[in-house]
């Protein structure tokens, strides 16, 4: 388990090295001197000058990236062209709105679709199963976006149980935050519930075919028991694989729900970036998403080594 | 060889919203660009199938013109990932276990890390807005997973014997891929081109929505969901049909790409979730 987890750690390292290579090279081809776009067309040559050196833009490509990877390691993501506070703090700010609503979507995902699955898969080729089959069919065809709205108009407008948009923010207590995030978060999860309710059941009937589940069921296990205690942890490595892959997707379909409802999460923040040409700020997160999908996925192989201890020897 | 249901029936789907954006090319009932702001938000009518939006352009013409750019953009993406992605496949699966393979695959795995979205808000932020940044970063994303399923295909056919009396005769790696391998696995690649092209819909939608697509004028669906969202309540109508073009679009792309697979190959049912 130790070799398994440091070469996976090793392959993290050179994947972040990589990543943050590809993010620098895209903002350095951007054309245009952000020091000069701040301070206007009259600004003094020395006062650019300072303010290149401020930002950390002059000196050598390398001494440059660097200075840029060096910080973020540290946690100093640089300074904010147009807001002028620093990144990290703004960051840290919408972080306390994105992270919550993609971790809250893919609980509700999979708390929604474990058990769908596993109903579908128990009850194939009979009408509880088709009619499941059918539904995630169409959950996979909404795009989250359009739900988002259609769940306002009916539960914000028409009734309104929820609040339509805004965040009152986590000091304005837990429930009023939690409400909040109950649409944008329902949005989220439903289509990737579907997908991962269709992956449980074709995992699980995969499994139900094995021998090792009659050998347990003609030992006298019924066949819920056979299925808890020797289905389902193998039914597990595609069901975590795309539990892992959903949660890069809802981190990305959360900048697009935040828009529905006027979320001030890491969205929102891109969004002004890229219009206001703040190329700090869309540098930081863009990095920061990759580094959170990179991170996930040596998670999900660590949590495979967990489930399967063949794979710990294996590669 | 008996027709899956749901090839038939997600081929029907999909030939409608085909039919309406070949349509677009040369006819709509009002040019798309005509404004008549005298005419906005008018209920449906014999002038107006569907009535017109909150700049009085016809809805009708509005949707089969989305048409148009959803799935231009959607099926070039999916050019740009068959057209990269399959040849890096091949020759990751035809020098399996050797440098070019570890090089490919990483590289796959690298671009998989950023997700289309993030891909486009790179791209945007070099060089603005536009469809073709959605068709990019879109065609980009499906780059590694083309490049995947023509590897773990490849793989599999590679073994066979056809393949070692191809060698024996002489051809190259490049050769044998090109002749031998590509036919066996063009059934697979199809079926993962379908379930692309959906996926493709779906992105292409949600980055005009957030204004990372196709700009104004060009008339798309993501980005009239944008323009009703705040009439939704007092004109659902508005959002409420592009929103429904999506879904039957794609639900059609998926029907027809279960139903192919079926129909290809009732063996490959597992290989491709």
């Amino acid at each position: 388990m130790i070799h398994y987890t440091a070469t996976r750690l090793l392959s993290l390292t050179l994947s972040l090295v990589a990543a943050s290579l590809v993010v620098f090279a895209v903002v350095e081809v951007i054309p245009g001197d952000p020091a000069a776009y701040m301070l206007g067309l009259n600004a003094a040559p020395e006062a650019v000058e300072a303010l290149r050196d401020e930002l950390g833009l002059t000196g050598s490509l390398a001494e440059r990236y660097f200075s840029w990877a060096g910080g973020m390691l540290r946690g100093d993501f640089g300074t904010s062209f147009t807001y002028r506070v620093p990144v990290a703090d703004l960051v840290a700010q919408r972080l306390w709105v994105s992270v919550p609503l993609a971790i809250f979507a893919l609980v509700l995902s999979t708390l929604i679709a474990l058990p769908v699955g596993m109903l579908a898969a128990a009850r194939r080729g009979r009408a509880t199963d088709y009619g499941i089959m059918g539904a995630t069919q169409l959950g996979i065809a909404v795009p989250n976006f359009w739900f988002a709205m259609l769940l306002v108009v009916l539960l914000a407008i028409t009734w309104p149980i929820f609040p339509a948009g805004g965040f009152p923010g986590w000091d304005a207590g837990f429930w009023p935050a939690l409400k909040a995030l109950t649409l944008p978060a329902v949005a989220l999860a439903l289509p990737q519930a579907s997908i991962l309710a269709r992956v449980m059941r074709s995992a699980l009937i995969e499994t139900l075919g094995q021998d090792y589940i009659r050998t347990a069921r003609a030992k006298g296990l019924t066949e819920g028991q056979a299925i808890r205690n020797h289905g389902m942890r193998n039914a597990m490595i595609p069901v975590l694989t795309i539990i892992g892959l959903q949660f890069s997707f809802l981190l990305a379909g959360a900048i697009i729900i935040e828009k529905v409802f006027f979320l001030p999460g890491l969205g929102l923040l891109i969004f002004q970036g890229i219009t206001q040409r703040d190329l700090v700020v869309v540098e930081s997160v863009v990095m920061l998403l990759v580094f959170a999908v990179i991170l996930v996925t040596f998670l999900v192989d660590l949590a495979y080594a967990a489930v399967d201890p063949r794979l710990r020897h294996g590669r | 060889m008996r027709w899956p249901i749901q090839l038939l029936l997600g081929s029907a789907l999909f030939a409608v919203f085909l039919i309406a954006a070949l349509l677009s090319l040369i006819w709509t009932p009002y040019p798309v660009t005509e404004l008549a702001i005298a005419d906005k938000l008018s209920p449906p009518s014999a002038d107006h199938w569907l009535g017109t939006d909150h700049l009085g352009r016809d809805m009708v013409s509005m949707l089969m013109a989305g048409a148009r750019t959803s799935i231009a953009v959607a099926l070039l993406a999916v050019g740009i990932g068959i057209a990269l992605g399959v040849p890096l496949g091949l020759a990751a699966a035809a020098r399996r276990g050797t440098l070019l393979d570890e090089v490919i695959m990483r590289g796959n795995d690298l671009v998989f890390a950023f997700p289309s979205l993030v891909i486009a808000i790179l791209i945007t932020a070099v060089f603005g807005p536009s469809a073709v940044n959605a068709i990019l970063a879109i065609g980009i994303f499906n780059v590694p997973v083309f490049a995947r399923v023509a590897r773990g295909a490849a793989l599999t056919v590679w073994p066979r014997e056809f393949i070692l009396a191809a060698r024996v005769a002489g051809k190259g790696a490049a050769l044998i891929s090109a002749e031998h391998i590509l036919p066996n696995i063009a059934n697979l690649l199809v079926v993962q081109g379908t379930i692309q092209f959906s996926m493709g819909i779906l992105a292409e939608a949600g980055l005009s929505y957030v204004g990372l697509g196709a700009q104004p004028p060009t008339p798309s669906w993501g980005r009239m969901l944008a323009d009703a969202q705040t009439f939704f309540y007092a004109y659902p109508r508005l959002a409420l049909l592009p929103g429904l073009c999506i879904v039957m679009t794609v639900l059609g792309l998926n029907l027809m790409g279960d139903g192919l697979r079926d129909f290809l190959d009732p063996r490959l049912r597992r290989a491709v979730r």
